[in-house]
């Protein structure tokens, strides 16, 4: 199994047999993000109001995925980052970088809709509860992530650095989920009421699955096209330094 | 003309020292350096390095001081017993920047590059450097050929066989210029092997190679 | 091998020393601990239970605002070059200057803590516990802030740059370190073994897994 998985990707390591797959898969994989989005919000549609928390419970069925995402991206990125280090991928590299802000853009959803959610119930529009405090966390890792990528002018060095930082991170995260719950634990008092989740009946976890699937489906969409973008730049600066390399001759 | 004994540690590099350089390729990020560069340097040879601005001068010498790898090609060195060692073992690099710290004092300064390099028992005699009585002066209060005299301290304190010289000329004054030379030739003669880049003619020198994207010329000097 | 440690330790911390650093780095924990009141009002019973916590965190942001003093320097005036020549790994040469920017750093922080605690009305038999879990959760700061340090290396003014880094890797450490002098505070001084042993696990664990990821980020600035 690793082996295969070994062959497939150092034969997509190659920038250009890269791109070709990516040219292929391009409009087929939007066309099916926007066709399973039609349908999982159709069911989020038609799905009956929560007795205990009314109309805003549909809230939830974008937040829930988007702490998902969040979660997903990064795995992502470390992912690429340790094959593009170890087994010395370029596109791993180009992986990170393009799922980065995808990434983020999920993990300030599931802030600003988990605030949404929980302000009717709370009186308040923020709670330190131990989901949201790690993903706020989780936020200050990506944008640590992307500033290193600005950061640093040397692509090479760039690349290299933002891949151990992604592995770091990664340890990270789980100690951070770690240490946020007992910290929750510990100084919650008894009257705030928890982030109370829906009764995960088949009512709602369909709708919230294929929501999920859609926007599984769309990050990839996503990060899809920003690799290519991320590649045909590299392309037009590599020939631009071609051409002053042979204009200094 | 002072003893070799006295100021310069006499050790003997083995003769079947050399670097060789294959098909020798390097990259700074998208930019294509160099590429296709071959040259071997025996032991008691001095290569000066020549070429503009930009052409990998200062690139090829830390690519053989092991901070950056070859975007192609290889780099061979042999004549140590322990053939596979890194090259952080046998090599002495003198860049641009001085290495120095500001807020030391000049005996400190050699102190310490002693005890770094686990030379413990090495004593320096700064006279050789033209630093006598300096030695409780701080280094930022000294002028800045009395600097790049003290940069090249390490190289009495620890023996190795390959000198690395990034334009060693650079802000020497004429007493330092003196030092450099008459070091360069002990090493030599030692069996070390020199490769410094430059800009300027080196008295020293044995060989020259002219680096140029990837037509290079070397010659016997 | 243990004399260069030593060395390059001791250098380390002489020149921290030398360069002010350690006035710097002390005088902001007073200043911050003076704006404390300021800011929350001068009442001594909110003082004072705030305290442990408040204490941490400036600690913490103190030693932030110190990482890019670690290997900066270095890299500026060409030593870096040197060190990666020396007969030594990477990772221990990290360790070595690690060791040194605690001693130089953090133990001057540690020892101001008790003064800054009574600016804050601090009950002062819970000090030695508070300067207890500091110092169990001392290595992994300083360890985690080197591998900050090391990834910002080639960067000007990297100051920001490394404590968005590093923040992430020390809120676990202040989680514990922080709950842990508070509830024993609470508790009349009592030790919590339980989160000292946490502290006492994580710091051991940046012992061995920091200096892999610090030295890898210093090579890779190495070209």
């Amino acid at each position: 199994m690793f082996r295969t998985v070994e062959t497939i990707s150092a034969y997509y390591a190659n920038p250009q047999r890269f791109m070709r797959l990516a040219g292929a898969l391009h409009a087929p994989l939007w066309g099916v993000t926007i066709l399973v989005f039609a349908v999982a919000l159709y069911m989020v549609a038609h799905v009956p109001d929560d007795y205990q928390q009314g109309a805003t419970v549909r809230i939830m069925f974008v937040h829930v995925p988007a702490a998902w995402m969040s979660l997903f991206a990064y795995s992502f990125i470390f992912f690429a980052s340790v094959t593009a280090l170890i087994f010395r991928h370029p596109v791993g590299h180009v992986a990170g970088r393009a799922a980065a802000p995808i990434g983020a853009v999920f993990t300030l959803i599931a802030l600003m809709t988990g605030s949404l959610w929980g302000q009717p119930m709370w009186g308040t529009w923020w709670v330190w509860d131990a989901r949201l405090t790690s993903v706020l966390v989780l936020l200050f890792i990506y944008l640590g992530y992307m500033a290193l990528w600005q950061a640093i002018d040397d692509h090479g060095q760039a690349a290299r650095s933002t891949a151990i930082l992604a592995i770091v991170g990664s340890i990270n995260v789980p100690i951070v989920k770690f240490s946020v719950d007992w910290w929750n634990t510990l100084h919650q008092p008894a009257s705030v009421s928890r982030f109370a989740r829906p009764a995960l009946h088949a009512d709602f976890l369909y709708p919230l699955l294929m929501m999920a699937l859609a926007f599984t489906l769309l990050f990839f969409a996503l990060t899809l096209t920003r690799m290519q973008m991320e590649i045909l730049r590299q392309r037009a600066r590599a020939r631009q330094m071609a051409r002053l390399n042979e204009a200094d001759d | 003309m002072v003893q070799q004994q006295v100021f310069f540690q006499a050790v003997s590099f083995s003769d079947k020292l050399f670097l060789q350089a294959e098909d020798l390729a390097c990259a700074r990020g998208a930019r294509d350096v160099f590429s296709s560069l071959n040259f071997r340097v025996n032991a008691g040879d001095a290569l000066a390095v020549y070429g503009t601005n930009g052409s990998g001068k200062t690139s090829l010498l830390r690519m053989i001081a092991g901070f950056l790898a070859p975007r192609a090609g290889s780099l061979s060195f042999s004549g140590e017993p322990d053939e596979q060692a890194e090259p952080a073992s046998y090599c002495h690099y003198l860049g641009h920047a001085d290495g120095l710290k500001a807020n030391l004092t000049v005996s400190e300064t050699v102190d310490f590059s002693a005890r770094n390099f686990g030379q413990l028992d090495t004593m320096i005699d700064l006279s050789v450097l033209g630093l006598a009585g300096h030695g409780d002066q701080m280094v930022g209060d000294l002028s800045a050929g009395q600097k790049r005299r003290l940069m090249l301290a390490r190289l009495l304190i620890a023996p190795r066989p390959i000198w690395l010289l990034d334009e060693p000329l650079t802000a020497l004054d004429t007493q330092g210029r003196d030092l450099i030379e008459t070091l360069a030739g002990y090493h030599l003669q030692c069996g070390g092997l020199i490769l410094a880049a430059s800009h300027e003619a080196l008295n020293f020198a044995t060989h020259q190679l002219t680096l140029k994207r990837n037509h290079h010329a070397m010659v016997a000097l | 091998m243990m004399g260069i440690f030593m060395s390059l330790c001791h250098q380390h911390m002489l020149l921290a020393w030398r360069s002010g650093h350690t006035t710097l780095i002390v005088s902001f924990l007073f200043i911050a601990i003076t704006l404390m009141p300021f800011g929350l009002g001068p009442e001594l019973a909110l003082l004072r239970k705030l305290a442990p916590g408040l204490l941490w965190v400036v600690m913490l942001m103190s030693l932030l605002l110190s990482l890019d003093r670690m290997f900066q320097a270095d890299f500026e005036d060409g030593t870096f070059d040197q060190l990666a020549l020396l007969p030594m790994p990477m990772e221990l040469i990290v360790l070595a200057k690690s060791l040194g920017h605690f001693l130089a750093l953090f133990v001057p922080l540690l020892i101001c803590v008790p003064v800054a605690g009574l600016l804050l009305n601090i009950d002062a038999s819970s000090l030695p516990v508070l300067m207890l879990t500091m110092l169990m959760g001392a290595p992994a700061l300083t360890l985690l802030g080197a591998i900050g340090a090391a990834l910002a290396l080639s960067i000007r003014r990297s100051a920001m740059l490394t404590v968005l880094l590093v923040m992430p890797l020390y809120v676990p450490v202040l989680i514990f370190g922080a709950t842990g002098s508070s509830r024993a505070i609470s508790s009349g001084g009592e030790i919590e073994l339980a989160t000292l042993g946490i502290l006492a696990l994580m710091s051991l664990a940046a012992l061995f897994m920091a200096p892999l990821a610090a030295a890898a980020a210093l090579r890779v600035a190495l070209r």
